[in-house]
């Protein structure tokens, strides 16, 4: 299946070496981004391109690897970059969180708690925190060198001089052993509370601006907040309609013009595992209630 | 009297050259609690320069610029570490800019550009910042309905009294003007000279001027340096060198001021 | 309390060819705790521009002029500050305010200077603002809108709000109706009686005769040259 024409995980060696090094360097030193000279890759930035540069730098003909956007397996950015790794490398492929020893995802961290065989790869648009309110790339450098992180706290008092509440709902920004303030890319801030402590390897890429950064397993980090009004890891207030998990980040989608949605889980294999297993969601076709509902579209779907 | 022993600030041989081109050059003085200084001196002579030698802006070729540091003592500030300097720099000293935009950040509410400097010291109350803001707008004479406003829906003379309260919510020691009431109008100048004198006083501030607006100095500054081509040419109390200047080119800049 | 010895003083007018004027020359006298000492002469003696050297608003040549134990002359300029802030005070006869300040915190201003609490010192303000009859309506106002009249009373307020040992004053009674001329007359007795050392320039000449203990013809120390008037300075009449 391997197109010969490419080197394993179509980087040559020098340069994937090179990502190592920046990966490693990364890993001593958490939370800290670390340039690298990122390729050309044949996708547009924006879909991945620092990812991937950190999957085919870490990837070895004996792993398994898995693709998640925004959750999902079977979403184009995930089918397209999964496929690429099958023809450039070969490597084994999966939608099972627990049978991918490398996991390349997009805005999300998997509902399956990850183990220490595993490596998470998160593609990350904007690495820079601070940027938000400081636009100066030479500033913000100083900032984190000198470990000035006040106006990490200006976005969150705007935040909530204008919604009464933390309104940051995604890349909601963290603090790392103390020292680093990172963007944990656009991830829920659900996610937030998985990223410390973690047994696997988290590795951010970011292709456009060239930057990697590194939490290694069971780092601690911590999202910043005021003490009155501390940090919450908020999700819809509702079940999945399809496994009626009460504990996992849900989507919501509409069903039809008529005011109906659903909210389902936004992990597909975790849900699908749950299926599997059994449960039911309010929603699903499984339920009859659900079934009934579905046979009469023109009725008010209650959640 | 009530004087104290120790300078607040001790300038000592203050030196910038920009190639061959003279910024300043061996400028001394020392700064008391509580003073306030005026620099004056034409476009050119050298006093931008010097201030920002003094704020580490720029780093002066000679001389030393030592504060006396609530924690250390007496401390040159061009030899100690950039992130002392700029600790310094959201704690003991503030400095407010001409424009208000070079000191505000435009983007975000009133009370997050006052609560900015708290934050960087470590606040991390909500409702204690926002207090402390709206405290700070009304001392400058905001109406404390408009923390969420941003300062880009502000006057002139507001966003220079909110830069200012932004300069002084930590409670600094000293601090550096650059032409503070430059581009106001001549009203809203007399509301900001008065609302600064009384600062001044109230916080015991010391502060240092740079103008080359005389009357903005005979009525915040308690002394005098006239600046020329990059060095100090005469300096005094207030009114003295303005009433009886010594210098020809002293002479020469009071007696230019148009009378109203 | 103020003692001058052999003070002189010179202008140098670097931009009209460096002409140097003589103003004053060798001038030596003392005045006592609870003194009050004229100063006379002609219109142009140098009366003004003594006074004026005595506050330090003009540079002294040579010569000492001390009040309690500093030397004007050679002290530092923040030494001066706080000695006008808590020993010399000086009426002039023109009020410079920061516009917009009301009147009473212009008066209450000084001892705020001293640290005194705001309600006092306004308390302070308002009983010598109501001496002089400056009717409370205006108290909230700035004088700079104020008469000639009401606003060299603001001026005499400020100037006695807080008892300095040392006073300067510049004509305290120009310009003042009987009745106010009155109440400062009894004001400059009172701190006279409280050991003030003071000098003045009175051209009111009843009125001189009523405080002052002694008068010093400047004149005689004034090198014969009559046009050297007080306006010679660079801002003409502008003492702070």
């Amino acid at each position: 299946m391997t197109d010969q024409a490419y080197n394993f995980a179509y980087l040559d060696e020098q340069t994937k070496r090179m990502i190592r090094r920046a990966i490693l360097k990364g890993l001593a030193i958490p939370g800290y981004q670390v340039p690298f000279a990122s390729r050309e890759m044949p996708m547009p930035y924006g879909w991945g391109t620092g990812g991937v540069q950190v999957s085919a730098a870490v990837l070895t003909p004996e792993d398994t690897f898995k693709v998640i956007d925004q959750g999902a397996d079977d979403t184009t950015n995930a089918v397209s970059i999964r496929s690429f790794f099958e023809r450039t490398a070969g490597v084994r492929t999966t939608t099972a969180t627990c049978e991918a020893s490398v996991i390349q995802t997009r805005h999300r961290i998997p509902e399956e708690p990850l183990t220490e065989n595993q490596i998470l790869v998160y593609q990350v648009p904007i690495p820079e925190p601070l940027r938000f309110l400081e636009p100066r790339e030479s500033e913000t450098r100083k900032m984190h060198s000198l470990e000035e992180y006040g106006l990490m706290h200006v976005k969150l008092y705007e935040d909530i001089a204008r919604h009464g509440h933390i309104a940051t709902s995604y890349a909601y920004p963290v603090k790392v052993e103390g020292r680093y303030v990172m963007d944990p890319s656009p991830i829920p801030k659900f996610d937030n509370p998985k990223l410390g402590d973690m047994h696997a390897v988290q590795l951010f890429g970011a292709g456009r601006e060239q930057r990697i950064y590194a939490l290694p397993p069971y780092t601690q980090v911590v999202s910043l907040d005021f003490e009155d009004h501390p940090f919450e890891a908020s999700k819809a207030d509702h079940s999945c309609g399809l496994c009626g998990a009460t504990d996992s980040y849900l989507d919501e989608v509409i069903t039809d013009d008529q005011g109906g949605r659903m909210f389902v889980c936004s992990d597909t294999d975790y849900c699908e595992g749950r299926r599997a297993a059994g449960f039911v969601g309010d929603m699903s076709a499984d339920n009859p209630a659900a079934a009934m509902m579905a046979a009469q579209p023109t009725l008010e779907i209650q959640t | 009297m009530s004087t104290d022993l120790r300078p607040l600030l001790s300038v000592k041989d203050i030196s910038k050259r920009y190639g061959s081109h003279i910024g300043c050059a061996g400028v001394s003085f020392d700064l008391y609690p509580g003073e306030v200084m005026g620099i004056v001196g034409e476009s050119g002579s050298g006093k931008s320069t010097l201030l920002n030698c003094l704020v580490g802006h720029l780093t002066p070729d000679t001389g030393e610029v030592v504060f006396d540091t609530r924690v250390d003592g007496p401390k040159d500030t061009t030899t100690m570490s950039e992130s002392e300097r700029r600790m310094l720099g959201r704690t003991d000293w503030a400095f407010v800019h001409q424009h208000a935009r070079d000191g505000l950040r435009m983007g975000v509410s009133a009370g997050g550009n006052v609560g900015e400097r708290l934050m960087a010291v470590g606040e991390r109350h909500y409702g204690d910042i926002r207090d402390k803001a709206t405290d700070w707008l009304e001392r400058v004479e905001i109406d404390a309905a408009r923390v969420d406003d941003r300062p880009t829906t502000f006057s002139g003379g507001m966003q220079q009294r909110l830069q200012i309260a932004r300069n002084l919510v930590t409670g600094p020691r000293l601090v550096f003007m650059d032409e503070p009431t430059g581009g106001l109008d001549v009203s809203v100048q007399a509301r900001l000279l008065d609302l600064l004198r009384g600062l001044v006083r109230d916080m015991g501030l010391s502060a240092i001027i740079v103008t080359h607006d005389l009357a903005v100095v005979r009525l915040l500054a308690d002394r005098l340096m006239v600046m020329k081509s990059g060095r100090v040419v005469e300096a005094g109390l207030t009114d003295q060198v303005l009433d009886d200047p010594q210098h020809a080119y002293s002479q020469l800049l009071v007696s230019s001021v148009l009378q109203v | 309390m103020i003692e001058l010895k052999d003070v002189s003083k010179t202008f140098t007018l670097h931009n009209q060819g460096s002409a140097v004027i003589e103003v004053i020359n060798d001038v030596s006298f003392h005045v006592a705790p609870g003194e009050c000492v004229a100063l006379t002469g002609a219109s142009g003696a140098g009366k003004s521009t003594l006074m004026r050297m005595i506050y330090g608003n003009y540079l002294t040549q040579s010569g000492s002029i001390r009040i309690g134990d500093v030397d004007i002359v050679k002290a530092e300029p923040r030494t001066v500050i706080a000695m006008r802030r808590e020993v010399l005070g000086y009426v002039s006869q023109f009020l410079r305010v920061v516009p917009r300040v009301p009147t009473l915190d212009v008066v209450a201003d000084p001892l705020r200077a001293l640290g005194v609490s705001a309600e006092e010192a306004r308390a302070r303000a308002q009983e010598l603002l109501t001496r002089l009859n400056i009717p409370e309506r205006l108290w909230t106002l700035s004088p700079t809108t104020f008469s000639g009249g009401e606003q060299q009373r603001v001026n005499i307020a400020r100037g006695f709000v807080h008892a300095y040992p040392a006073m300067l004053l510049d004509e305290p009674t120009a310009s003042l109706d009987a009745t106010n001329r009155e109440v400062v007359l009894s004001l400059i007795e009172e701190a006279k009686a409280g050991g003030a050392a003071i000098i003045g320039i009175f051209h009111d000449e009843a009125a001189r005769e009523r405080v002052c203990d002694r008068e010093i013809d400047v004149s005689v120390f004034t090198p014969g040259l009559s046009s050297c008037s007080g306006s010679i300075g660079y801002q003409k009449e502008t003492a702070a």
